[in-house]
This record gives structure tokens, sequence and C-alpha cells, in this order.
């Protein structure tokens, strides 16, 4: 079996008394689609931010695309191939979409450090900057300003600055949420679409969603990781039924 | 091959690729650029030295705006720049190598490495924090600048003459200077249009508008801001070079905060957001201030409500206004009607006060007058018992002095 | 240097620090509740000097002059926040700095139109005139004393009224996070101008302390607030307790520094660079102290609010 994409190894944070992250260990496998399920207060988001970057842990190491990372602050991670999206939107609202895909290209292509040549001109970046916005349906809102689309679209426009950065491995904070019905199925299609080619690790509560996207479905709870399996596994399992499906699953 | 109409038509042709906002900041240069046969006819070298001026501080007006509006640092120190800048062109001047290869670039360097030192300090906080080390980090070049009592210390030092180009003193001649700080201006602007719309602009366009979103995206912030830091730095120095020349003198005063201050206004004034704004700033505010100083020698009495009032109701600054004319927004009618409109609000509000004080005051009294009754009536029964208790003494003491004086008599008729 | 000049500055950078604290123990409040840069509160520490000098002139007595001065420098402070600062809560800091430069541009303009330009002197109270022997052949002035005395109590004061009063805790958790208690029923309008009051009053009062001492001139309060902002930023905005630790060291620091860096230096350089460089380095040293915390600290040593 390859190497891991992503290892989580004994991870553990606290804030002040509250252990929000408890020897935590987790493999995310290359190509697979990793929902991580859990109550609310389970420390997700807590967990995404120690993946990604933006909190570092108390304890463990990070293993991400064969190196250490632990220490590596969020933007050399994104370097590496590690996007995320926000469970709060994060656009670049006074730029265009087509702007706001093009930055996350121009990120991974060469220095930034140029004073001269326009940088909307460069043809290379939109040219990858659209595919990504075609991939999630919100090419016809290139040249809109990101501040002015519909929360829905908003949430597209990350998705595809995420797919701009050609990651090795998607992080997606809740997607669905706040999505209506509409919205979550058109989202689950294009992610269905996604699944082979990108490995993804998707935080999620819209059970349906993760049940049609998941290979494997990590539980977690009080910080713990109480079960990995593919989502029938995890949806017979007592502990997880007792601590969080309730038996009606 | 010189064909007057071809060379028309190219020139409308690029004028027209042009956005509104450069064909505005183009045709600001090129009013400035004919201020002097104005000056010629009018007879004034004095509308000379206000032109030259205004284009100084245009450039550093400019270079503050790449901090405050395009990289979102609110520097409250900028004017360290300008004092530093004029500093280091007039200590060579001073010390005779006052030449246009030395002092230029000693200028710029030496801003630079000011920006670079105190900027990699700076750039690490955020915010308010930013402004008050940037407040207090010019403020320090300003003490560091009146201990230098070699070179004048508080009064300031005279340069022996202004920088010298290839052992010449041309310069000296006021027209060509005026066209040498137009040439920096024109520069300084286009090096800046660049700037902004290049890589490097966009990302630090894009950290202003979410940071959080870019770091995402594989930029560290810190290195880009210092950058922009270092740069606006430099550029303000080129100011400081230019405005020193001018005057052939240098002090202190240049690197006050309430230069630092002014300069802020400038970009404010004239409008944040866009690069032709801060030097609409600067200009306006060198007609303002030259205005009100005819006024009366106690100007800034009348500046002060006007910058309030520039807060309050005038958002974006001139280019600001000049966008919502553009765009149909601003007319006399709309003018009149927000201006009666927030009368009334006001006055409606002052009403209202009025009548919550009234009715809050009725409710007071309501609530105090059985209180005050309570106790008047307490009083009342008060000094009625006090009246019957006096009474009844008076009775008693009457009763116990006749008693006292019967049996006295009694007891002396006994005898 | 001698053993009694150093004590001697000791005392005179405890009165500054305390003088700081004042000052900078209400902008760090404004701060720190409102999100409210307010440039203009050097002018109301200076408003308290002018104001003790005016009633001192009608009335002749330090202490009425005081009680005078200390009311109208806190009316005054309403006014300008009913007046300015209110509409400038919702802004952005720039747009803040931007209104409140105006209003020093506009009262110290206009403290020269009513009083001068010239410095005013204001005499000092009988009873905390002279001085009083601390060791042998050394004495300092009763007033100084007094100085740092006021000013420790009414820092006591303020931590017992923001620990142990009910308002002080709303004022503590406005600090941490002002729409949270508004949220919960807090009548954040009063609150605020609680706050600004309070500021304002203090600063005021530090301003009628200095007045016999130094010299009322317009713009002494510029100075000053860059000296509460560098204190605040040592200590952490929103803190009491951060600006009231940092306003002692910037206190004692800078006047230590300037008296003694001179000394210092030429026991490293020869007697002519060290004369050179010494004031410089003096007048810089603060400064220095600020970016050195900042760097180690970006937000100071004791920041209140969770966000960094």
């Amino acid at each position: 079996m390859s190497e891991p994409v992503l290892r989580l190894n004994a991870i553990e944070k606290s804030f002040g008394a509250l252990k929000v992250t408890d020897n935590l260990s987790l493999d995310v496998r290359e190509g697979e689609t990793h929902a991580i399920i859990g109550p609310n207060g389970a420390g997700k988001t807590t967990l995404i931010d120690q993946i990604a970057g933006a909190l570092v842990p108390d304890a463990g190491r990070i293993h991400f695309a064969g190196r250490d990372v632990t220490e590596l602050p969020m933007p050399v991670r994104a370097r590496l191939g590690l996007a995320r999206t926000f469970q709060i939107t994060h656009v670049l609202p006074r730029f265009t979409a087509l702007e706001n895909v093009a930055l996350a290209v121009q990120a991974r292509s060469g220095s930034s450090f140029r004073f001269w040549r326009s940088a909307a001109a460069e043809e290379a970046l939109n040219r990858v900057g659209m595919e990504a916005l075609g991939t999630l349906g919100v090419a016809a809102q290139a040249a809109m300003h990101a501040g002015a689309l519909s929360h829905g679209e908003k949430r597209r426009l990350e998705i595809a600055i995420a797919l701009a950065q050609a990651p090795k491995l998607l992080l997606l904070d809740e997607p669905m949420a706040g999505a209506g019905a509409d919205e979550t199925r058109g989202l689950v299609h294009t992610l269905k679409g996604l699944r082979r080619r990108y490995t993804i690790v998707l935080v999620e509560h819209d059970m349906q969603a993760v049940f049609a996207l998941a290979d494997r479905v990590s539980v977690l709870v009080e910080g713990r990781i109480i079960a990995t399996g593919t989502p029938e596994a995890v949806r017979k399992d007592a502990a997880v039924r007792a601590a969080y499906l309730g038996d009606a699953a | 091959m010189f064909e007057p109409a071809r060379i028309a038509s190219a020139a409308a042709a690029h004028l027209e690729a042009l956005s509104f906002e450069e064909r505005f900041a183009a045709g600001l240069l090129v009013l400035m650029a004919l201020l002097p046969v104005a000056a010629l006819a009018l007879g004034g070298g004095y509308l000379l030295l206000i032109g030259e001026r205004a284009m100084i501080f245009a450039i550093a007006a400019v270079s503050l705006e790449l901090l405050i509006g395009v990289a979102g640092l609110i520097s409250f120190g900028h004017a360290a720049f300008l004092g530093i800048g004029a500093y280091a062109a007039g200590i060579l001047a001073s010390h005779g190598h006052g030449t246009l290869s030395l002092a230029l670039p000693a200028a710029i360097v030496t801003s630079a490495l000011f920006a670079l030192l105190t900027g990699s300090i700076a750039v690490r906080t955020r915010g308010v924090y930013f402004i008050m080390i940037t407040l207090a980090f010019g403020q320090m070049a300003f003490f560091v600048a009146t201990s230098l009592a070699p070179y004048g210390g508080d009064d300031g030092l005279t340069w022996p003459t202004r920088t010298l180009i290839l052992g010449t003193r041309v310069l000296k001649r006021e027209t060509v200077f005026y066209y040498v700080a137009l040439a920096c201006l024109g520069a300084v602007y286009l090096l800046a249009g660049r700037l902004v719309g290049s890589r490097f602009g966009r990302v630090l366009r894009g950290i202003t508008d979410n940071e959080r979103r870019m770091e995402a995206n594989g930029f560290a912030p810190y290195g880009y801001r210092l950058t922009a830091y270092v740069m606006a730095g430099a550029t303000c120095g080129l100011a400081g070079f230019l405005l020193g020349n001018q005057v052939e003198f240098v002090s202190p005063a240049y690197m006050h905060w309430q230069r630092s201050g002014e300069l802020i206004l400038m970009v404010l004034l004239g409008g944040s957001g866009t690069l032709y704004g801060p030097m609409l700033g600067a200009l306006a505010y060198q007609l303002l201030e030259e205005g009100l100083a005819r006024l009366t020698e106690h100007w800034k009495v009348i500046l002060g409500p006007l910058l309030v009032l520039l807060v309050l109701f005038g958002r974006g600054g001139i280019a600001g206004a000049i966008e919502r004319w553009r765009r149909g927004e601003l007319t006399v009618e709309g003018l009149w009607a927000a201006v009666t409109a927030s009368l009334r609000g006001a006055g409606a509000s002052m009403v209202r006060r009025w009548q919550r004080a009234e009715v809050a005051a009725r409710g007071a009294l309501a609530l105090a007058m059985p209180r005050c009754k309570a106790g008047w009536a307490t009083i009342a029964a008060g000094s009625r018992r006090c009246k019957a208790a006096l009474s009844e003494a008076r009775v008693s003491l009457a009763l116990l002095v006749d008693r006292s004086v019967t049996g006295a008599l009694t007891r002396w008729r006994r005898r | 240097m001698s053993t009694s000049l150093l004590v001697v500055q000791l005392f005179n950078g405890l009165q500054l620090g305390v003088l700081l604290f004042l000052v900078a123990a209400g902008l760090t409040l404004v701060f720190g509740v409102m999100d409210f840069i307010n440039l203009a509160h050097g002018v109301q520490y200076m408003l308290g000097a002018y104001l003790a000098v005016a009633f001192y002139r009608l009335t002749g007595s330090f202490f009425a002059a005081a009680a005078l001065a200390l009311p109208a420098s806190l009316l005054f402070g309403l006014a300008m926040e009913l007046m300015v600062f209110r509409h400038l809560y919702a802004r952005d800091h720039l747009e803040q700095v931007l209104a409140t430069f105006g209003v020093i541009l506009f009262l110290n303009e206009g403290v020269k139109i009513v009083w001068g330009a010239a410095p005013l002197n204001m005499g000092m109270p009988e009873l905390l005139s002279g001085s009083v022997p601390l060791m042998d052949g050394l004495r300092y002035p009763v007033y100084r004393f007094a100085i740092i005395g006021a000013g420790l109590a009414v820092a006591g004061g303020l931590y017992l009224f923001v620990n142990h009063t009910r308002v002080g805790m709303w004022v503590r958790a406005g600090a941490a996070n002002a729409p949270m208690i508004s949220a919960l029923g807090v009548d954040i309008k009063r609150l605020f101008t609680v706050v600004f009051g309070f500021g304002a009053m203090l600063a005021g009062f530090a301003g009628v302390m200095v007045a016999p001492i130094l010299s009322v001139e317009p713009g002494m309060g510029d100075q000053v607030l860059i000296l509460a902002f560098v204190v605040i930023v040592i200590g952490g905005i929103g803190s009491i307790r951060g600006a009231f630790l940092a306003a002692l060291l910037v206190g004692v620091i800078d006047t230590l520094g300037r008296s003694f860096m001179t000394d210092a230096l030429r026991l490293v350089l020869p007697p002519s660079p060290a004369r050179a460089i010494g004031p410089a380095l003096a007048s810089m040293g603060i400064y220095l102290l600020m970016a050195a915390i900042l760097a180690l600290r970006p937000v100071g040593l004791f920041p209140t609010k969770g966000r960094a």
C-alpha cells in the first residue's frame, strides 16, 4: 500500500483546561474521499485547523505528502499541495471570481515578487482559473465581484479556488452548511465528479452527503476518533450509534 | 513618417485604451506641465512654488496610498521618510558632496533602510498596534533629528545650495526644478500604477481583502507587506529629497507626527482606492492651506472641524465624489435632499430627545410626588404633634408654675 | 553618578509613570471597549491643565481650581463624545484617526486663541509646597510626592472599580467582547459614555495635577499622547493592569535614560561621541523598548482580546 497522503500521529491540543484533541491518529489514503463526522463540539474545526496549519498541536506529528509539516505555517503547507475551504466561506470579495482563482494558480506558478507586468493579462493563469470555475459550474460568474455572488456561488467559488491550487489534498470544511436541498444535491453531484481525481477530506454534518461521497468515514467524539471504516460499517457500529447517530440511522 | 494625423490618431487610440483614472491622472499631469506658462503670464513665481510643493507632496501621498490603499497598512509615521530623505541629501550637501549621483541614492537608500528596520517589527503587528508603532517610530526619528547638534538640531539645517547635477547648479533655475519634480511625479505614478496591477500588487490587495484566504492559497503576508513598506518609504524619501531641495532647508519638523497626519489627510481628502485621488488630495490640501492661511493665522481652527466633517460626510474623498458623479448618483437635487433630510433627522432626533426627557421628568415627578406628599404629610403630622406637645407642655408648665406659686404662697401665708 | 541623583530620578520616573498611567488608562479602555482610536485624548489632558489655570485665576486657590476643573473637563469630554466621537465608533480606524486628528488641530489652535500661545503658569498650593528630606542632604518636593500618591490612589480606586463593581465587570467584559455584552442586555451606549467619561476625567485629572509644575502651553498633550500610546502598546490594549505596569516601566526608563545615558555611554566611549549620541539615544530609549517588546510579543504584555 502506498504512503498515505496525510498521516496524523497522536495529535493533542488543549485550550486551557479543555482538551479538544485527544491522542488522535488518522490516515488518509491517496485518491480516497475520507469523511470526518461527529457531534458539535467534538473538535472538528480544531482538527481541520491543525491539519491546515492554522493551529499548532501541543503534541504529535502531522505528515503530509511524505513530509513532517507539524511546525510549518499555513502558506507553506498550501504550497506543498494542501488546499482547504472554510466553514464560513472565505473569498476575496473585492476581486472578480476569475481573479480569485487566478491568484490561487499564481501562488504555485513562480515568484509573485514581480512588479511590472500586468497579472490580469497572464493568459496561463486565467486559463487554469477558468477551468476550475467551469468544473464547479461558476464559469458564468467569472467577471462578477466575489462579494456580489450568492451564498451558494461563493461556496462553489471557494472550492474552485482550492482546485486551482492543484492540490494533493482537498480539505473541505462543511461545504453543505447552510445549503438548501437543491444546492446540496448539486454540490454532491459536483463532488462526486471530483472523487477519483483528488484526495478529499470532508468534514460534514449532512449524513446523506457523507454516505453518498465517502469511501471511508472517521467518527470524532470529544477529541478522539472512535471508529474508522466504510460508511456501512460505521453506520452499524454500536459505539457510533450510541455517541452520535442514534439507533434510527 | 511624422504625419501629425497618424500620430494624433495613434495617441487617441492609446488614450481610449486607458481607464478613466489613468486619463484623469494624465490630465492632471498635463495641467501641471502647463502651470509654468500660466505663472509666466500672471507674473507670479509664487505659483510655481505652490505647484512644486503640491507635486512633491503628491509623490509622498501616492507612496502612502501604496500602504493605506493597497497594502492595508495605516502608517502614522510616514513623514519620517520625508525628513530622512531631506536630511540625507542635506547632510551630504553641507559636507560638499551634494551631487546628484550621491545625494539622490543616499536619500532613497537611507529611507529604504529605515523602512526595513522599523518595518520588520511594525509589519508583524496588526491594525491599531501598527498605527501606534509607526507613530512612535516617526517620533523616534524626529527626536534623533532634534539631537543632531552638528546639523542644526532643533533649528534645522540650511543647505548651501541645491543638489548639483554634473557639477552645475542647473536645478537652481526654478522652471528646471519644477519640471524635474514633475518628471519624478510622472515616473512615480507610472511605476505605482504598474505595481498595483502586477503580481505583487495583486497579492498585496488580496492580503488586504482577506488575509486568511491568501494564506490558505499559499501566500505568507509578512514578506509582501514588508516589501511594500520599504518601497513606500524609499519613494517618500525621494519626495523628501525634492522637498529639501525646494526650500534648501531641512528641519526635524519635516518628521513631526502632525506632518504624518497631514499626509493621511491628503490621501483621504483625495480619496483612497485610486492613485489619482491622493495626487488630487495633495493639490487640494496645498490650495486649502494657502487659502485658509490668508483668512486667518489661526487657520487650523477651521481645518480641524473641516476634517471631522470630511470624515463624517465625505466618503471616499474627492475621487469618491467624482466616481459617484460619473455613475449619476451625485446631483444637486440629491445633495439638497440629503442636506435637508439630515437636518430634518437631526431636528427630529432633538425633538424626540426633548420629548423623552419630558416624559422621563414627568415620570420622575409622578413618582416623586406621592413620596413628597407623604413626606409632607409626615412633616405636617409631626409638626402638629409638636404643637400639641408644646401646648401640652405649656399647660403642664402653667399648671406647674401655678401649683408651685400657689404652694409657695400658701407656705408663705402659713408662716 | 551619585546615589542621591539616582534616587531623585527614580522618584521622578515614578511620577512620570503615574501621570502616564492616568492618561493611558482612559486611552486603553476606550480602545479596548469601543475599538475607538482617540488621538484627541492628549488634548483632554491639556484641557485639564488649562481649566485648572483658568479657575485658579478666578479663585486664587489650587484646591478650588482643581475641584472645578475636574467636572469641567469631564463635561467637555462628554460634550465632544456627544458631538463627534459617538458617530465614529462604527467607522474604521483610518477615519477615526483622521477625525480625532482634526479635533486635536481644532483644540490646540482654539486654546491658542483663547489663552494665547505663551506658556502659562500656576501657583502651587501652600499645603503641598516645600520639600521633605529623603536621605541625608537630599530633599524632594512634597508636591511631586503628592502626585505619586494621588496617582497610586486613583490606580487603586480604578482597580477596585474595575474588579469589584458591577459596572467594572461590564467594562472588563466589554473590553473582551463588546457585542456580546450588548446581546446580553447591557445598555452599550451608556456603558460607552461611562467609559469615555471616566477616561476623560482621568486625563483631565493628570492635567490638573501637572499644571503647577509644568508650563501649560498649546500642544502639551501631544507628546504625552504618544508616550501613552507606547504605554498601551507595551501593556496590551484594553488591559489596565498592563497599562499600569507599562506606564511605570516607561516612566522610569525614560527618566533614568535621559539622566544617565550619556554617563553610561562614557563608560564605553570617549566623551565627545558619548555626548553627541547620548541625548539622541536617550530620547529613542522607550521606542527601542517598545520595538523590542513588540518583536517578541506583537500584542503587548497583557492583551485582553483573544484575537491576535
